[in-house]
């Protein structure tokens, strides 16, 4: 259990090299508090792997430094820190017994016969595995292979962290929502720091209290579910979460006016300082923006299809040669070809060269 | 629906079976009939029934006799290559690059002894181990050890032995590399992160993942060293004495040294069948052991 820094932390495949933009993580410096549940959440390739390897010492940085609770662990291994991780694919030792695969790491490090025995039963019991204890871990199903991997991890009583590589990839869809279950209650009761490595936005917003979005080796922000929802620091947050993703569109801002296409849409804040020569667009999740019939006034836009999620419908319209999401109001008829559209305008986000603006009120 | 009955298919089997016939069946039929028979040369045969395996059979009698002998010989032979080799092949491959340019000059290096003729080999060993004139027989004599295959059995057996473990140990290793090889990143990680050490690494993982492998590479050794005839026959002659005198050895000495054919027929035949029961008990142990993966599998 430790409070974990990243300090100026960076690394590159290709060695040392002077050229920061080939690094694959770019320097960072961030904290994780103990008994956090972390999701680093970004595209394959981001880095996010990367970085849970240098964590847990599977891999050693280019630059920079890790703490645990304020001590630099960075040039110690894997086996010194005490870190645990559970990875893609189940990792179990084929001719033990479950009971044994469980026993493994404690063994490994000379525990007394007697605090081993009483240390797994615990953890079986937590994960659901008693009645497996004696039967040979390579029997079992994905899951179940998985839950020991995991088991393994948390069977240590002083781990510092418990590291997650996209661990329910090769896990049945019904099953994973037990098991994330299970994660949850395990972090709840234990109060472990859980680091959550992901490309899928629902398992790292049900999993994580705080989310870190990843994009070509960089974080790009981190905050809670609903402040990467509701304001994006950076376009590729906006798009990447939420289903379907942020409507980003080439705009030209000035004052308390956004103008696309000649239209005019209005904004909540002042935007007066913009930067001269960056590349200027507005952003807004298409639950803000409702299809209306066209009206003089409103942005109008060419319909090209119909979503029907179900519970909301949105509607795809192409605006000159932007694509853009809207909801259709429940209820709402389609016209014709072509609709307005209607702007909530707090929800209305300003982006220069793909990162947010703060105007003033 | 009824099954549709078409007899045509026969004639579509038929160049096979011909072709099988006339490599496989025929030939063995004519060994089976010689077993059966006693000639004294001139094309004259005369019926024996099952003489010939009675004989063969019964340690007491001299075909009996020299039969047994070089089985033991041969077995012991095959336990001591084994013993040997694989040990030493999966020592070879755990201390092989796992990356880089090396691996490819690894691999070459092993390789070579696998290239190179069974003849050849008998001679290169032949002439090493001449105490007048080749390097290894007259290091050895001039540091003061009395070494000499054509007189000493024990130094017969040495030169077999070492010859064959130079010959074919590559092979258990190149076969335990490539289980390696097959064995994901990520079971190395978890045991790092488990605190595993080298020892416990090679005995929970590398072992049992390398257990198909071991299996094929040790019915492959058992397979060959069980047959050897060219390397120890070039080397010895089967000598000194008969103190390396294998089966196949012992085999032509009486099919085509005293021309006895009913006894060398039955002899081939029992050591044909020796092979095949061998390899069926591999061939059912390692198909089990597949079986029983793919049932987990199936489970997964």
């Amino acid at each position: 259990m430790a409070r974990i820094d990243l300090v100026d932390l960076a690394h590159s495949y290709g060695g040392n090299s002077a050229d920061l933009e080939s690094f694959a993580l770019k320097p960072i410096s961030m904290t994780w508090r103990q008994g956090g549940a972390y999701a680093l959440l970004g595209p394959s390739g981001c880095g996010k792997t990367t970085l849970l390897n240098l964590i847990s010492g599977i891999v050693t940085p280019s630059r920079g430094k890790i703490l645990f609770d304020g001590v630099d662990i960075t040039p110690l291994s894997t086996q010194k820190r005490n870190i645990a991780q559970v990875f893609q694919f189940p990792v179990i030792y084929d001719t033990m017994t479950v009971g044994q695969n469980l026993a493994f790491p404690l063994r490994n490090r000379g525990v007394p016969r007697g605090e081993i025995d009483a240390r797994v039963a615990e953890i079986a019991k937590l994960l659901d595995l008693t009645p497996y204890l004696a039967r040979k871990a390579t029997r079992l199903t994905a899951d179940a292979k998985q839950k020991i991997s995991l088991g393994r991890g948390l069977v240590r009583s002083d781990v510092a962290a418990v590291l997650f590589d996209e661990p329910l990839t090769v896990i049945d869809p019904e099953l994973k929502w037990q098991l994330r279950s299970k994660l949850k209650a395990l972090h709840r009761d234990l109060d472990l720091t859980m680091i959550y490595v992901t490309h899928d936005q629902t398992e790292a917003l049900t999993f994580a209290d705080t989310v870190v979005v990843m994009h070509d080796g960089r974080v790009v922000q981190s905050g809670t579910p609903a402040e990467l929802f509701d304001k994006p620091e950076h376009t590729f947050v906006g798009y990447f979460i939420g289903s379907p993703g942020m409507n980003i569109v080439p705009a030209e801002v000035s004052g308390r006016e956004a103008r696309i296409d000649g239209h005019i849409i209005a904004l909540n804040r002042s935007y007066d300082a913009l930067p001269a020569a960056a590349k200027i667009e507005i952003g807004v999740r298409p639950e803000f923006v409702d299809v209306a019939p066209t009206a003089p006034g409103l942005l109008s836009a060419d319909i090209e299809r119909i979503d029907d999620l179900g519970r909301v419908r949105f509607a795809r319209v192409r605006i000159g040669d932007a694509k853009f999401a809207a909801r259709v109001p429940p209820g709402f008829s389609i016209p014709g070809k072509t609709a307005g559209l209607i702007f909530d305008p707090s929800h209305v986000h300003v982006y220069a060269d793909s990162r947010l603006v703060e105007g003033t009120l | 629906m009824d099954k549709t009955i078409n007899q045509k298919a026969w004639f579509l089997v038929l160049p096979v079976f011909l072709v099988v016939a006339f490599s496989a069946i025929l030939p063995l039929m004519t060994v089976v009939n010689y077993s059966m028979q006693d000639t004294f040369g001139n094309n004259q045969f005369f019926w024996n029934g099952v003489g010939w395996f009675k004989e063969l059979l019964d340690p007491s009698t001299d075909l009996g006799g020299r039969f047994f002998a070089s089985l033991w010989r041969n077995l012991f032979f095959s336990a001591v290559i084994l013993a040997i080799e694989v040990p030493l092949g999966i020592v070879v491959a755990l201390s092989m690059p796992r990356d880089g340019w090396t691996v490819a000059a690894c691999l070459v290096t092993l390789a070579l002894p696998l290239l190179i003729p069974w003849n050849v080999v008998g001679t290169i060993w032949q002439i090493f181990g001449r105490p007048d004139i080749g390097l290894l027989g007259y290091a050895l004599n001039s540091i003061g050890i009395n070494y000499n295959y054509v007189s000493n059995e024990l130094d017969a057996w040495a030169t077999v032995i070492v010859m064959d473990v130079w010959h074919w140990t590559s092979l258990v290793a190149l076969l335990c590399y490539a289980g390696l090889k097959s064995i994901p990143d990520a079971y190395y990680q978890a045991a790092q992160i488990d605190g595993a050490s080298r020892w416990a690494v090679f005995t929970a993982i590398q072992l049992p993942k390398m257990n198909r492998v071991l299996l094929i590479a040790v019915l492959l050794r058992f397979m060959d060293s069980f047959m050897i005839y060219t390397e120890p026959f070039v080397v010895t002659g089967g000598g000194p004495g008969n103190s390396t005198t294998f089966i196949s050895i012992e085999l032509v000495k009486i099919a085509l040294g005293q021309f006895d054919l009913g006894k060398a027929a039955a002899l081939s035949l029992v050591y044909n069948l020796i092979i095949i029961i061998v390899c069926w008990v591999f061939y059912t142990v390692m198909t089990n052991a597949g079986a029983d993966r793919q049932a987990n599998k199936g489970v997964a």
